[in-house]
């Protein structure tokens, strides 16, 4: 064996292990720090408007439509929450501060019911403008909605830009939300 | 003759007696139940994302489930109901995703896999060739050595 191909033999193998192992550090390191969740989904509504739906208001808030969000006077927030999920809970303070700087939040219920709804929401505050109910979770299917908390993120023009599916953190609302906020505002 | 009309004499009976299976609140036939089976085993549940549809306990898979079953009564074929899937879920649901720009590496790997160990065999083999005649010196030596 002549000392090039020596060299290769046990050079290719490490060069391999190595990437690999720089690959796995570099994916480690982004999930630790909340930049990569190997659960989260791309959305196919990303892009597109959302599907067509009407749902009744709810808690004694207003309801809305598909055509209520077509083209909102800025952009907005619509966060899908359930008074029995925890992390939505969690959320509920971020929510209640991107509210008090003024972004509109627009919420829909996840198959919930008024009572608990009400105590959830005098519980954790409420920084929605209108509070749609889902009471089935067809309007959820139709939008890929696969647990909650989820947030989309709406333009001027009513189109999808950006979803979130767990509880808004200050990382990510630094990293992602403020700098879409900028964007298309 | 006589086997043909006993045989259409059995029919309404098979008819009735074919039974119905309720799943997921979708009352269906044997046959049509095998059909929801086959699509939700090709689907991933988005809440465990390891399992199928079919194979989950989650709220969201019983209610694809009964989506799935409501359209295999209705008569939707299979390549629509998996498309309604995609348009909601992206082509992550399905199981086997299609091959595609973003999956082709993923398709390609056994074959990259081979042509890689076929490489590493080809240029790995030892040179076999004859070797050099001893010259009188190592002749002697050897004799020496076979004498002792």
């Amino acid at each position: 064996m002549s000392p090039l191909r020596r060299r290769l033999f046990f050079g290719v193998p490490l060069a391999f292990a190595v990437a690999g192992g720089e690959g796995f550090y570099i994916l480690l390191r982004r999930m630790q720090a909340q930049q990569y969740d190997p659960h989260a989904l791309p959305s196919p509504l990303i892009g597109k408007r959302p599907p067509a739906f009407s749902l009744p208001g709810t808690a004694g808030m207003q309801g809305f439509a598909n055509t209520d969000i077509a083209a909102p006077p800025k952009p907005m927030l619509v966060n899908w929450f359930a008074s029995w999920c925890v992390p939505c809970a969690e959320e509920a303070a971020m929510l209640g501060k991107l509210a008090a700087g003024g972004l509109a939040i627009w919420g829909i219920a996840y198959e919930d019911n008024t009572q608990a709804l009400k105590q959830f929401l005098a519980a954790n505050g409420n920084p929605y403008q209108r509070i749609a109910a889902d009471a089935d979770g067809t309007t959820a299917i139709n939008w890929g909605v696969y647990g909650v908390p989820e947030t989309y993120f709406i333009d001027k023009s009513g189109i999808v830009r950006w979803r979130y599916a767990g509880a808004l953190t200050d990382d990510v609302v630094a990293s992602t939300l403020n700098p879409l906020l900028e964007t298309y505002s | 003759m006589r086997r043909a009309l006993f045989i259409l004499a059995l029919l309404p009976g098979l008819a009735v007696a074919q039974d119905m299976v309720t799943r997921d609140g979708v009352t269906l036939t044997q046959a049509q139940e095998t059909r929801a089976e086959t699509i939700g085993d090709q689907l991933r549940c988005l809440v465990c994302q390891n399992e199928s549809i079919e194979d989950s306990n989650a709220k969201l898979a019983a209610q694809l489930r009964q989506i799935i079953r409501t359209q295999v009564v209705q008569g939707v074929p299979d390549e629509s109901i998996m498309n309604y899937m995609v348009q909601r879920y992206g082509i992550f649901v399905l199981l086997k995703p299609p091959v595609s720009p973003l999956t082709w590496l993923l398709y390609a790997m056994p074959g990259l896999a081979l042509l890689a160990g076929l490489a590493a065999f080809w240029f790995g083999r030892r040179k076999t060739g004859t070797a050099a005649p001893l010259n009188a010196t190592e002749a002697a030596r050897l004799e020496d050595l076979l004498r002792e």
